[in-house]
Order: structure tokens, then C-alpha cells, then sequence
């Protein structure tokens, strides 16, 4: 069961990484796409148990970082996706979660990703960016992240949950 | 009944807490991730050109570069579908021909006042003459940074195996989109001009001055670049056209069209000269660009030689 959910959850991640880069750059907002990859971690975090959730988080983070054409400084995907599976999987479990709920993990989850991700730019220099357009950026992924998390979630949290039935809501 | 039901209550509650407890994320876990990713962090920052990780990004832009094409030719047709409400097919044609042969015309008048320096420094001939060894691999774009990765990069689907290189320069009938920052045997990641970590010689069209160009990090073409000149004394001129001064061996192939100066700013505490350049090429809507290789290349597709021949 195990092999069959990293093998799916890897999928979702590869699949959310080729939809990103090839896809939406078409309908592209200034160039801000939505983080499909986040959306998947996400996913993954409020259905299953957190270990997975955190080693799906540090893997997609990983292949962003890596597949082309991404040029930063590999392991700040990484990072900032593994404290997004982390806050993510902090979530009230025992119950299964509201839509409102959803929405507001994914928010919150978009905001934290982004803003680790270009805080570590800040610290490394890596591109200098100004502060205004990082918040820009941030805050329009977050729109973006929200925005198609009504086609992404479900689907994918019905996935995970059918996976792993110990962790099904009863 | 009431006691069973109370026994199943608490049986319940306690399986739920015990569900809470293992889910919560182990800490060990996440500081070891955590520090995994610092490490990374670290290896890559401080490794530059050769980071250690540069062998593992091939490795999987291998495996994703098919992949990223695959799906940008299977997305094509429908982002072709807005133009068929334009226009029919062959009158599309026409309008790209046209296009085509107006940026030719356009960027032969802005490279004018260029070529009437350069033939006056007798360097003309040598210039043409290297101009002539080298030929265009055609490419098309397939994936695209996003804005929150910060960096301005594109994928490519030509690679080592259509004879491409790293810090080759790549063109669009427009000018200069950027250079080759690293192969796989099917892609290439181009860097654009545009990014904040991009530098380019840039030489003032008809003052022959020379800076550097700086991409300002973003994809709105009114204020793309940024140009700073040598000589502190000398003004930019507005409506100035800006074009590569590189060498044959560095990264960027000189005479490339960039822009085009729309403002010029003087600073008197730094003493020089900043102006701002607009790219002519639409950064937003990149499609079809061309590799500069060297003449003969061995190459998986036909390749544009400079005569305009196809081999």
C-alpha cells in the first residue's frame, strides 16, 4: 500500500511539475503561475499521516528545484515546501476537514511556500529582487493557489485517502 | 445499552487520539529535511559553475525534458485557437510572413547607424566575416520559469543532440532572447536577458559606446533592461539602438540587436550614466527562437546557415 501511494503521490508530482512549466505559462498572470506542486503536497498533508506528507513536501520541493528550466539555488523549493507540508499537517486531523478549512490550509500554506522561498532569495542574493515585487508575486500565487483548488484538492485528497484507508475518516 | 454506548464513545475518543498523536509530524523528521535542504542550500551556493548538483540536474532534466515537450506540443493547438478567430489559417500564414519580414526590415533599419560605424572603423569586413561561420538551430519554447522561482528561464527542445552547447546566444527574428546556461541530449535552459542575473556587453548603436545590460527581473517590456555605460561622460542618446559587443568565444555573439533606449537617467553621486532599454523581443509571448552554433554543426534537424540556406 505504501509503494502504491508513493508511486501515485510522485506521479501527482510529476504530472503537477510539466502542467506548471508547459501549461500555464500560457495564461500566465505577469508571469505567476499556480503551484500545482504545492497544491498536491498539500493534499497529501491533510489526508495522510505527516512523515509522508513531509518526505512528498522535501521530494516535490527537490523536483522543482532540479527540472528544467528552474536555475536558482537548489533546496529552497525544498525547504519551503517541507515547512508547507509541515503547517499543512498541523491541522486539526481528527475530523475531516471543511472546504473552508481546505481553502484556508492551501492560503496560508501558498503564503508560507512563497515567502520562505523568496526570503531565502533575499538572504542568498540570489536574484535581488525589491521587496514590493516580492510581495506582489506572493500574493498573487496565493490568489492563483486558492483559485484552483477547487479542481485540484478533492480529486486528490479522494486519492490519498482511498490509499490509505487506516487514515479514512470514519 | 447505556454503558456500551458509552464504552464504544471512549473507544472512539481514544482511537481518534491515538490517530492524532501519530500524525503529528515526527520533530526528528523534520529538522533532518530541514537540514537537508540547508545543506543543498549550501553545496549549490557555494559550488558556482561546477556545484555538485549540476550532474543531477542533467540527470533529470533528461527525464523531464521529453516530457516538458511533449506536453507544450500537445497544448499548442489550443493556445493556437485564439488566432483562428482572428483570421483563417493561410491569411495567419500571411501575417507571420509579413511579420517575420518586417522585423527583418525593422531591425536592418535600427542596425543602420551601427553597421555605418562599424564600416567607418574598418572592422566591418572582419565582423562579417565571423558573422558568416555561424548558422541558427531552430527551437521552440516548451516551459517556462514561473515568477515565483524568481529567475527568468525558458526550456528549449533542442539539445547536445541538435548540436547546442552551453552559453551559446539565442535569438528570435526580434534579437537577443538570452544564452544557453546548460544542455540535456533533447533541451536546453536558456537564460533570458531579462533576468536579474543576466549581464550583456551592450554597445550604443550610434555612438559606439559600450556598458553592460542588466535584465530588471521583469516581463513587462517598457522597462526590461537597464543600461549602464562605461564612460560616465558619454549621454545615451533616446531612441538609441542598443546591440551585443561580445566576442566569438564569450557567451553572447556581438551584433545582436537588444533594444532600444526609451529613458536615460544621469546620476552625479555614481558619475555614470544609467538608461533604460526596451527589449525587442516580447518576452511574454516567446515561441519559436534560433541557437547560434558554428557553421557545419552536426545537428538532429536542419539548421539555418547564414546565407539564409537551409542543410
Amino acid at each position: 500500500m505504501t509503494y502504491a501511494r508513493w508511486a501515485a503521490a510522485l506521479a501527482a508530482v510529476v504530472l503537477a511539475l510539466v502542467v506548471q512549466v508547459s501549461l500555464f505559462p500560457h495564461v500566465a498572470w505577469h508571469g505567476i503561475v499556480p503551484n500545482l506542486c504545492l497544491l498536491v503536497v498539500v493534499a497529501a498533508a491533510l489526508t495522510v499521516e505527516a512523515p509522508f506528507a513531509l518526505l512528498l513536501g522535501f521530494a516535490a520541493g527537490l523536483t522543482l528545484d532540479l527540472a528544467p528550466p528552474a536555475d536558482h539555488v537548489a533546496g529552497r523549493w525544498a525547504l519551503a515546501l517541507t515547512i508547507a507540508a509541515f503547517l499543512a499537517g498541523r491541522v486539526r486531523q481528527d475530523v475531516k476537514p471543511t472546504a473552508l478549512a481546505v481553502v484556508g490550509t492551501v492560503a496560508a500554506a501558498s503564503f508560507v511556500a512563497t515567502s520562505v522561498f523568496a526570503l531565502s532569495g533575499v538572504l542568498l542574493s540570489d536574484p535581488a529582487m525589491s521587496i514590493a515585487g516580492l510581495l506582489e508575486v506572493v500574493l498573487v500565487a496565493v490568489v492563483w493557489d486558492v483559485l484552483l483548488t477547487p479542481f485540484v484538492l478533492p480529486p486528490l485528497m479522494r486519492l490519498f485517502a482511498r490509499l490509505s484507508p487506516q487514515w479514512v475518516a470514519p | 445499552m447505556g454503558a456500551l454506548s458509552n464504552h464504544d464513545g471512549r473507544e472512539r475518543r481514544w482511537k481518534g487520539l491515538d490517530r492524532l498523536e501519530s500524525r503529528r509530524a515526527p520533530r526528528s523528521l523534520l529538522v533532518a529535511l530541514l537540514l537537508a535542504s540547508a545543506t543543498l542550500i549550501t553545496l549549490d551556493a557555494s559550488g558556482g559553475e561546477d556545484s555538485p548538483l549540476e550532474p543531477v540536474r542533467r540527470v533529470v532534466g533528461e527525464a523531464f525534458g521529453p516530457a516538458e515537450s511533449a506536453a507544450a506540443a500537445a497544448v499548442r493547438p489550443f493556445t493556437a485557437v485564439p488566432a483562428w478567430f482572428r483570421s483563417k489559417g493561410d491569411l495567419a500564414d500571411r501575417v507571420r510572413d509579413l511579420e517575420a519580414s518586417n522585423a527583418e526590415l525593422r531591425g536592418e533599419v535600427q542596425l543602420a547607424g551601427f553597421d555605418r560605424n562599424r564600416l567607418e572603423q574598418y572592422d566591418g569586413l572582419t565582423t562579417a566575416a565571423s558573422d558568416l561561420g555561424s548558422a541558427l538551430v531552430p527551437a521552440r519554447v516548451v516551459a517556462l520559469g514561473s515568477r515565483q522561482s524568481q529567475s527568468f528561464t525558458v526550456t528549449i527542445d533542442a539539445g547536445s543532440e541538435a548540436g547546442v552547447g552551453p552559453d551559446m546566444t539565442v535569438v528570435n527574428n526580434d534579437g537577443l532572447v538570452g544564452r544557453v546556461l546548460r544542455v540535456t541530449r533533447t533541451t536546453a535552459t536558456v537564460l533570458l536577458v531579462i533576468d536579474p542575473d543576466s549581464t550583456v556587453g551592450g554597445r550604443v548603436g550610434s555612438s559606439m559606446e559600450i556598458g553592460f545590460v542588466t535584465g530588471s527581473g521583469s516581463l513587462d517590456q517598457e522597462s526590461g533592461l537597464d543600461l549602464r555605460l562605461v564612460d560616465g561622460a558619454s549621454v545615451p542618446a533616446r531612441d538609441d539602438t542598443v546591440v551585443t559587443w561580445g566576442s566569438t568565444t564569450g557567451p553572447y555573439a556581438p551584433g545582436v540587436p537588444i533594444g532600444t533606449i526609451t529613458e536615460v537617467y544621469s546620476s552625479l553621486r555614481e558619475a555614470t550614466q544609467r538608461a533604460v532599454v526596451k527589449p525587442f523581443v516580447d518576452f511574454s509571448s516567446l515561441d519559436v527562437v534560433g541557437i547560434m552554433v558554428p557553421s557545419g554543426t552536426d545537428s538532429d534537424r536542419a539548421i539555418i546557415e547564414a546565407d539564409g540556406s537551409l542543410r
